[in-house]
């Protein structure tokens, strides 16, 4: 079903995705062991903020005390990368790019609706990153820290941010079906 | 052993090796997202057009397997739950958060996380999605400043979980959500067959015993119940160290365990009057003063900036209590004896509330150290236990003399320190924000 635009490295045969209910349990155990151990379940859009934040403190710390919000990850002799969700951040990469590498599934490629330039889809991928995070910062987490890590702890806040995405994003879709259709 | 394991509570330089578990945490989830087809935009869009209902069926089982267990493990008493980090209420922020994330994903195609195991492929239009999102979260803490008092405060409801919000037990919530999801996967499956042409019966029959076992395990949830207050108050340790002074060598210390009983009974939780109005001077503490007396004691008298929940309603504020954001909070409760300030502080600690105290002797030994040449205060020989044992000429609240010592007039006061901040962990640094 994929149609593929580039070459898989390594000539690896390419593997199909697993079923999404297993994929689902497998998820689950991890999460569930990640609150057990560690009592943090899991997440990356604080990782984001925090890489930023590291970045504005490496150019100008002025700026940082000068910012409420960066301040409290930033400020003095915080490091904004000594927090729990950097590491995970850095290992999902990783952790995709392995799972990739024995599925037969790296290559440079882009994934897009069949009736749009790879222009198009470049922007638009741009432009949603920059919506997305610019939400999650804003309801304090995205789909992982919310939705998924506060959906299982019954978070009621969670459950509530969870609803709210679907219905933005179902909200929009009509209007935006050019692009994947 | 006690989970989660204390030592993981938070990463820090000073345990390198807790970055190592985190990033295998990461990889684990980094992994599945990937093999279930998450680093492809279109199998993620097509959620939105009803053609395949992944996201929908990953996220749901991933939730209600990893609330079934985690519920599980509490029910076991394996977990201390109020050390699992839940995500604090911010309805506006997060309902307004939500909608414009639901906007992102639909126009980017992607979450923040599986844009990362997009762009670990080599997919441009992950790798995009990620660099618009540094860019996205950046502008965020650009702009916050414009309505940092509504996205502080708007809708805040503290630590608070569904069963609580629906006044049902825990269990019962897990069976009922377990219900909607396998509903929604029925559902889903449907739709699939109508908008997606997807054949049914190629699907594995194994997933009906997948649900099956997945309400079995929401049913023993409920019947395992979960732990007691009692049970959990039984389970707390504090431990303190007791130096002993040597006459020619270093001096030994000990490290003793108390349970909370043996905290009570050796009035290891109990500060003088002296030592709870010294802490509002110290730097490293920020007490919080919890007057658990009637609303017409407090009226009458209270210590300034104490906060009046009497002991019937303080169960309501335990979800807040448990994420007031710094680590050095310090609670002090207040009866007019003792009585009622320790019952509630049995509630508090088995609720797990860290760094909890008594004021030694209550409001009324406060008076007599305070407010002994108060002449308008005249003690009131008929008074009972847990009673106001003065009369006062004026309701007059924390307006007497004696409610706000002055603090150069009690610069030097002599008491023997009990209080022992406990740094756990601090809260405000779980969850994704």
């Amino acid at each position: 079903m994929t149609t593929q635009t580039g070459k898989s490295f390594f000539k690896r045969p390419e593997k199909n995705y697993v079923h999404p209910y297993f994929g689902g349990l497998v998820l689950g155990i991890v999460l569930f062991l990640a609150f057990f151990l560690t009592g943090n379940g899991l997440g990356s859009s604080g990782a984001t903020s925090r890489l930023d934040a590291a970045l504005v403190d490496a150019i100008s710390p002025v700026h940082v005390d000068n910012n409420p919000y960066l301040l409290k990850m930033a400020g003095g002799d915080k490091n904004p990368l000594d927090d729990w969700i950097v590491p995970v951040f850095f290992g999902a990469l990783l952790g995709g790019f392995a799972s990739g590498f024995f599925n037969g599934r790296l290559k440079f490629m882009t994934t897009k609706g069949p009736n749009i330039s790879d222009r198009t889809r470049w922007l638009m991928a741009f432009l949603g990153g920059v919506i997305f995070l610019y939400g999650a910062r804003m309801a304090r987490g995205c789909t992982s820290g919310q939705a998924l890590s506060g959906g299982a702890t019954l978070s009621a806040g969670s459950w509530v941010i969870m609803f709210a995405i679907f219905g933005g994003a179902y909200g929009v879709a009509y209007f935006v079906r050019k692009f994947w259709n | 052993m006690n989970f989660p394991l204390p030592s993981l509570v938070a990463v820090s330089a000073a345990n390198p090796w807790t970055y190592v578990l985190f990033a295998a945490i990461g990889f684990a989830f980094g992994y599945t997202l990937e093999m279930s087809g998450f680093g492809d935009s279109r199998k993620l869009a097509a959620q939105f057009y009803f053609t395949e209902l992944t996201v929908l069926k990953v996220m749901f089982t991933a939730i209600t397997v990893a609330m079934v267990l985690l519920f599980g493990a509490v029910g076991l008493g394996l977990l201390d739950f109020s050390q699992v980090w839940v995500n604090p209420t911010y309805l506006a922020s997060g309902i307004v958060g939500g909608l414009i994330m639901g906007v992102g994903f639909i126009v980017g195609g992607f979450c923040p996380t599986t844009s990362l195991a997009s762009a670990s492929t080599g997919k441009i239009d992950g790798m995009l999605f990620m660099l618009g999102g540094f860019v996205g979260a950046f502008l965020f803490g650009e702009t916050e400043k414009y309505f940092d008092g509504w996205y502080t405060n708007a809708g805040y409801f503290g630590r608070v979980t569904l069963d609580q919000v629906f006044g049902i037990h825990v269990g019962a919530v897990v069976v009922i959500v377990i219900l909607m999801a396998l509903f929604m996967f029925w559902g889903g499956e449907q739709l699939e067959r109508i908008f997606g042409k997807k054949d049914l019966s190629r699907e594995p029959k194994l997933r009906v015993a997948g649900a099956v076992a997945l309400f079995a395990a929401a049913v023993t949830v409920l019947a395992l119940g979960s732990p007691s207050l009692e049970e959990k108050y039984n389970k707390v340790k504090f431990t303190r160290t007791e130096t002993i002074e040597q006459v020619n060598a270093d001096p030994i210390v000990n490290t003793i365990t108390y349970s909370a009983d043996e905290m009570l009974a050796n009035r290891l939780v109990f500060i003088t009057p002296a030592e709870a109005f010294k802490a509002k001077y110290n730097q490293s503490m920020n007490p919080v003063y919890l007057d658990v007396r009637p609303e017409a004691d407090y009226n009458l008298y209270h210590i300034e900036d104490a906060v009046n929940v009497p002991l019937e309603h303080l169960a309501e504020v335990i979800p807040v209590l448990l994420t007031e954001p710094p680590a050095n909070t310090v609670f002090i409760l207040m009866s007019n004896d003792e009585t009622a300030a320790v019952k509630a502080w049995k509630v508090l600690v088995g609720s797990s509330v860290q760094n909890v105290y008594v004021l030694e002797g209550g409001v009324n030994n406060w008076i007599a150290f305070f407010g002994a040449e108060d002449k308008a205060l005249q003690p009131r020989p008929n008074a009972g236990d847990d009673q106001l044992g003065y009369l006062f000429p004026a309701a007059l609240g924390s307006r007497y003399e004696s409610c706000s010592p002055n603090p150069i007039e009690y610069e030097k006061l002599e008491f023997e320190a009990r209080i022992k901040l406990q740094l756990k962990r601090d809260k405000s640094g779980g969850g994704c924000g």
